[in-house]
């Protein structure tokens, strides 16, 4: 065990402060098991007594090979994997998949289909959010939060095993389109949402706004300006707490999202309370689109009528030859999306979900890339860390919130 | 093209004659390793591109020279607009001039192509591998780097094949 943590030291030497070498200040091992780094993260601290000196980030425990994967498999059974990238924002992965494809491909996406997407992407926000919430609660003492978040959550999920059959790995967006239309429950069932989540989120600011300890816990904890934030590369929520109004929903918007209203909220302070309230904000302005997109929803085919990406519908198998012959394709050697490079982002929960994809010309795609938020967010928590006490380390985790299966891939 | 982007390529193509190409309304510049440095800070200082959206490389094995493409996304808050840049590099002894200095995020993004296509960045303060474990043999995401399966164990085959796993080596 010694021999491997002076192993440990030595590799990095160059990275914790000449006090830690002479034996002044402490280096200590926070996680990877550890209930507050929400996952496997691991953080080797270098202590000052209580206060952190230093705060080095190892990441790559859950590392799974998710781009290496996707180069082995044709573009439809690669969308599998986009789920698993980022657990609490499954549907925002295939979003951005299947948009990078439409883009390569040049495939048009039913008026439908779109607005399904946005629909469905902005409840996704507000569950990944109910997620963030409940654990960044829990970390920092309040129990009740926890449980009255995953119990909204739980519709939330319910909603999305009705679309797609899952409650998490969806896989519900499909290149060109959906994999069906919604079923006949789901209008009642969002609209059941809409109107009692307002007052449960009066609930949970009941508890935390105004909460003294709460308060104690996040209040000028982990401040970041606005300039360091952008040079850090930070998005999504903790650069709108500093006061920047960046939202690639408004900035570049995508499937449609240009006729919604909705507001971004931003807040002066920088620090933990900030972060807290605008993703409290956000969850208000998703419900804003979801109320929009409900009210807005147009009848018609929710996948493209392009046979050479989209499998025919069942219906025409039974007397069609040409569909048979699209099906059998597709579903075997999958569809060939023209050579070339695309990128494509979108605004998911925790900032920039950016995906980079190059096809050789071939069914299978020949390097995927993906951008994620957790993992470029997480490189700024040393800045956040300095100067706080261990016990506010747990705070700062939970208020970038990372997703390690995000970080990793 | 963007007209918010126009200013920014035109100066660039001009000013270092690099070529701009437009695919899917992207636009992306090719840019000789030489000059990456210099053009990235003329874009950073001048066109406010302040933002390092995304970095990340391309294998393009068995094609030596050039092998790699290191592609850079800067956006521009300010603009709102997007500019890949492309950075074609050798297959012998592929590095880089990092990009630390202006983008401090670029950080990890350098020890992640470090780690997954063993591109190195000249001038990195700290490349180390990121995702794989640190004694980790080989890069990979490089296309001559096999995917790999593990042999299932039955019960009737369970021993022998664990004779072959890695553990029991050490």
């Amino acid at each position: 065990m010694l021999e491997q943590s002076e192993v440990t030291l030595d590799e990095l030497r160059h990275l914790v402060s000449e006090r830690a070498i002479e034996g002044e200040t402490m280096l200590l091992n926070m996680g990877p098991q550890h209930p507050s780094t929400h996952g496997v993260l691991r953080l080797l601290l270098e202590l000052d007594g209580e206060v952190v000196v230093n705060c080095i980030p190892d990441v790559g425990f859950l590392h799974t090979g998710i781009e290496k994967n996707m180069e082995a498999k044709t573009y439809e059974k690669a969308a599998v994997m986009t789920d698993r990238l980022d657990y609490l924002n499954n549907l925002g992965n295939n979003l951005v998949y299947c948009l990078a494809i439409e883009k390569l491909a040049e495939l048009d996406v039913p008026e439908r289909a779109q607005v399904i997407r946005v629909l469905l992407t902005e409840l996704q926000r507000i569950s990944s959010h109910l997620v963030w919430l409940g654990t960044h609660a829990l970390d920092l003492a309040a129990m009740s939060v926890f449980l009255y978040c995953f119990r909204e959550r739980e519709i939330l999920l319910d909603i999305f095993e009705m679309c797609s059959g899952q409650r998490m790995m969806t896989t519900y967006f499909r290149p060109g389109g959906l994999w069906r239309d919604l079923p006949v429950e789901f209008e009642d069932a969002v609209r059941n949402f809409l109107r009692i989540f307002p007052k449960r989120i009066d609930e949970y600011e009941a508890l935390l706004t105004k909460n003294p300890i709460f308060l104690d816990r996040t209040k000028q904890i982990g401040v970041i300006s606005a300039e360091e934030a952008i040079r850090w590369g930070i998005t999504g929520p903790p650069l709108r707490a500093s006061d920047v109004a960046f939202d690639l929903r408004k900035a570049n918007p995508y499937s449609g999202y240009e006729q919604f209203e909705f507001d971004i909220p931003t807040q002066k302070d920088g620090d933990t309370y900030a972060r807290y309230q605008i993703r409290i904000e956000e969850m208000r302005q998703s419900l804003r689109i979801v109320q929009q997109a409900l009210d807005k929803l147009p009848y018609g085919p929710v996948r493209s009528n392009n046979r050479k990406y989209v499998p025919p519908p069942r219906s025409e198998l039974g007397f069609s030859m040409e569909a048979v012959i699209h099906h059998f394709k597709l579903w075997t050697e999958g569809f060939d999306v023209p050579k070339g490079a695309v990128y494509m982002s979108v605004e998911s929960p925790r900032g920039i979900l950016g995906v980079f994809l190059e096809s050789d010309g071939g069914p299978k795609p020949y390097r995927v890339y993906w951008r994620t938020p957790s993992f470029v967010n997480l490189q700024a928590l040393p800045l956040l860390a300095k100067g706080h006490l261990v016990a506010d380390l747990v705070a700062l985790i939970g208020t970038i919130d990372i997703v390690l299966g995000d970080v990793d891939r | 093209m963007d007209g918010k982007l126009q200013p920014a390529v035109k100066a660039i193509s001009e000013r270092y004659s690099v070529v701009a190409q437009e695919f899917r309304g992207e636009t992306i510049l090719q840019v000789p390793p030489e000059i990456l440095v210099e053009v990235v800070r003329t874009l950073w200082d001048e066109f406010a591109f302040d933002l390092l959206e995304a970095q990340t490389a391309v294998d393009y094995w068995p094609k030596e020279e050039p092998r790699f493409n290191v592609v850079y996304q800067v956006y521009s808050m300010r603009d709102r607009v997007r500019l890949c840049l492309r950075v074609p590099i050798s297959g012998i002894q592929p590095s880089l001039p990092t990009i630390e200095g202006i983008y401090p995020n670029a950080n990890w993004h350098e020890r992640e192509i470090w780690d997954m296509f063993g591109i190195r960045f000249e001038g990195h303060s700290d490349l180390r591998r990121i995702l794989m474990p640190y004694d980790w043999e080989g890069h990979p995401l490089r296309k001559d780097y096999p995917l790999g399966y593990e042999e299932v164990q039955f019960s009737f085959n369970a021993e022998e094949i664990d004779k072959n796993k890695p553990y029991t080596k050490e």
